[in-house]
C-alpha cells in the first residue's frame, strides 16, 4: 500500500488543491461576512489619513469633472453635448466606480501577501472585498447625481428609479472585471504596469465627454464597434435615466445586461481555476 | 511506506514525497562583478526547497521541527498548510490546517482590533461569536493599550502575540506554528506553550518549528530534523534534538 491510498482509506483529504466549484461558492459564502467588514474597514481606512477624508470621495471626480468640462468643453465647441455638465458628470462618476474595481481588483492578491500566508480561505474574497469596498466609496457620489441634475436643469423622473438596475448591472460586470484583473497580475506581474495605460483608454473610447454617435458619425463601422463597448452602454443607459432628451433604448439594456452576466460568470470560473496557485510568488 | 512511521492510531497528517520548488524572477546580476562582464544570465532561478519529504503523524502528536536557517522547515509547513502546494508529491490532512508564521502583520494600515475580527470571519468564526470573543483575545495577547493603533507600527513581537492570540482562539484540528513565537517575550512564550499543550490534549495536532531546543522538548512528543529540503532525522524529542545540537556544533568546529 503507498502513502497516497493509505491517507485516503483513513479518510484524509490532500490539501492545497482547488475545490469542486459549488463547494468553494459555499465556502465564499459562508465567510461573506469577511468580505463585507474588510471593504467597510478597508474603506475607512483608505479615507482616515487626509483631512478631508470621505469628502475626497466626491471632491475628486467632481474636479475631474470640472477639469474635464473646461478642457473639452472649449475644445469641443459646436460638437458639445446638449445639457454638457449633467452629461459629463454622470460619465465621470460613474466612470470612476469601474476604473477604481479594475485597478483594485488588480491589487487585491499582489498587495495582500500578508494575509495570504498566513490564512486560508477562498481567495476570491479579497477582490470581492475590493469591488464592494468601491462600491462603497461610489454611493456619495451616486447620491450626488440628483443634486446635480437639478442643479444644473434637469427634470425630475420617475425614470431615476432606473439607477437602481444600472447600478446592480454595473455592480455584476465590475465585480467580474475586478475577478479577471485580479488573476491576470498574479500570473503576468507586468500586467500591472498597464491598468493606468487600459483605463486611460477605456476612458477616451467611452463617450466620456462626447456624443460617440456625432463623432464617429462619418465612420459607421467605428461606431458600431463603438455602441458594443460596456462602459459606454452602461453609462448611455444612466443619462438616459438622469438627462433631459436622452433615451434608455432597449439595444442598451440588452448589450448591458448580457455583459454584465458574460462577464461576471466568465470572471468568478476564470479566478476559481487557478485558486492554489494564489499566495506563490 | 516502508521505513515510515505508523501506529495504531488514526493518521492526520500524511506527508508523501513532498517536493517544493521556488521560481524566483529578477534575481538579477552578481553584486560583485565577475569576469565576463555583462554575461547574459537567465533571470529565473529554480530554488528546490523540499526535496521529497515522506511521514506520517498521528492524532495527538505534538511535532517539533529543527533544522538550519533555509533548510527548508517554512516551505514544508507551508505546503502542510495547503498556502503553498507541493510542486511535486501531496499532503493529506484530516480538517483544515491553520499555519501561523512569522512575518508583517495581516492588515498593516488596520488596528489590532479590526485585525482580530477580520482575521477571526476568515477563520470561519461567524460575525457575533468574533465580536463576543474578541475581548478574551485582547486580554490573551496583553496588548490592551495597543489595540487601537495601527498594526503596523507593532514590534514583531507584539504583532506576533496579536497573531498568535488570534489563531489560538479558535478550536484547530491542525495547527502550525512556525517560529511566531520566538519573537515573543519570555512570559509571552510561557503562556502559548500552555495553551499549545491544551491543544494537543483537545486532540488537536500541533507542528511547532522553533530553534529553541528547551521549548521543543518541553512541549513535543516527536521531533523531525530537515536538512537541505530532505528528512534527517524523526524519533524521540530527546534523541533528535541531541543529534542536531552535536551535527551543528560540529559544523561550527569547522
Amino acid at each position: 500500500m503507498n502513502l497516497a491510498d493509505y491517507a485516503l482509506k483513513h479518510g484524509l483529504s490532500q490539501v492545497g488543491v482547488r475545490p469542486k466549484f459549488l463547494e468553494y461558492l459555499g465556502q465564499v459564502w459562508d465567510r461573506r461576512d469577511f468580505a463585507f467588514t474588510m471593504s467597510l474597514y478597508a474603506s475607512e481606512a483608505q479615507n482616515a489619513r487626509t483631512r478631508l477624508g470621505r469628502w475626497w470621495l466626491v471632491l475628486l471626480p467632481s474636479l475631474q469633472a470640472f477639469a474635464y468640462g473646461l478642457v473639452f468643453g472649449l475644445i469641443l465647441g459646436d460638437l458639445r453635448p446638449a445639457n454638457f455638465i449633467p452629461f459629463l458628470i454622470t460619465g465621470v462618476f460613474l466612470f470612476s466606480f469601474f476604473s477604481g474595481s479594475f485597478s483594485a481588483g488588480a491589487k487585491a492578491i499582489t498587495s495582500n501577501t500578508g494575509l495570504l500566508r498566513t490564512l486560508s480561505f477562498p481567495r476570491i474574497l479579497l477582490p470581492l472585498s475590493a469591488v464592494i469596498r468601491e462600491f462603497i466609496n461610489f454611493l456619495p457620489q451616486l447620491a450626488l447625481l440628483p443634486i446635480v441634475m437639478v442643479m444644473f436643469g434637469q427634470d425630475i423622473t420617475w425614470d431615476w428609479l432606473y439607477l437602481i438596475p444600472i447600478t446592480f448591472l454595473m455592480f455584476l460586470f465590475s465585480t467580474g472585471l475586478a475577478m479577471i484583473s485580479a488573476r491576470l497580475t498574479v500570473q503576468v506581474k507586468d500586467l500591472g504596469k498597464l491598468v493606468p495605460f487600459i483605463t486611460r483608454l477605456m476612458f477616451y473610447s467611452s463617450g466620456i465627454f462626447f456624443e460617440i454617435e456625432r463623432i464617429f458619425a462619418g465612420y459607421p463601422e467605428i461606431l458600431a464597434i463603438a455602441m458594443l463597448n460596456p462602459v459606454y452602454d452602461f453609462i448611455s443607459l444612466a443619462r438616459g435615466a438622469l438627462v433631459n432628451d436622452l433615451a434608455m433604448t432597449p439595444f442598451l439594456w440588452i448589450v448591458s445586461s448580457i455583459w454584465s452576466v458574460g462577464i461576471f460568470v466568465f470572471g468568478v470560473l476564470y479566478f476559481w481555476k487557478a485558486e492554489a496557485r494564489y499566495g506563490r510568488d | 511506506m516502508d521505513g515510515i512511521r505508523t501506529t495504531e492510531h488514526k493518521p492526520v497528517v500524511v506527508a508523501d514525497d513532498v517536493h517544493v520548488i521556488y521560481k524566483v524572477f529578477g534575481t538579477g546580476k552578481k553584486a560583485r562583478q565577475t569576469k565576463g562582464g555583462l554575461a547574459k544570465k537567465s533571470r529565473m532561478r529554480e530554488v528546490h526547497a523540499v526535496k521529497g519529504v515522506s511521514f506520517v503523524v498521528h492524532e495527538g502528536e505534538t511535532i517539533g521541527i529543527v533544522g538550519s536557517n533555509g533548510s527548508g522547515k517554512s516551505s514544508l509547513m507551508r505546503a502542510i498548510a495547503g498556502l503553498y502546494p507541493a510542486n511535486k508529491g501531496a499532503v493529506y490532512a484530516y480538517g483544515k490546517p491553520t499555519m501561523l508564521g512569522v512575518g508583517a502583520a495581516l492588515l498593516p494600515n488596520l488596528s489590532g482590533e479590526k485585525n482580530i475580527i477580520l482575521g477571526g470571519l476568515a477563520m470561519g468564526f461567524e460575525k457575533k461569536e468574533i465580536f463576543e470573543s474578541s475581548q478574551s483575545i485582547i486580554d490573551f495577547s496583553g496588548l490592551k493599550d495597543f489595540i487601537d493603533l495601527p498594526m503596523r507600527t507593532y514590534s514583531q513581537g507584539m504583532s506576533a502575540r496579536l497573531r498568535f492570540s488570534i489563531a489560538a482562539s479558535k478550536k484547530h484540528d491542525i495547527l502550525i506554528i512556525d517560529e511566531a513565537l520566538a519573537v515573543g517575550d519570555r512570559q509571552f512564550r510561557l503562556k502559548a506553550e500552555e495553551k499549545i499543550r491544551q491543544m494537543r490534549k483537545d486532540a488537536g495536532t500541533v507542528f511547532l518549528v522553533s530553534h529553541n531546543m528547551k521549548s521543543i522538548q518541553d512541549t513535543c512528543s516527536r521531533v523531525l530534523w530537515i536538512e537541505k529540503g530532505e528528512l534527517v532525522m524523526d524519533g524521540e524529542p530527546k534523541e533528535v534534538c541531541a543529534a542536531y545540537i552535536t551535527a551543528m556544533e560540529k559544523g561550527d568546529a569547522e
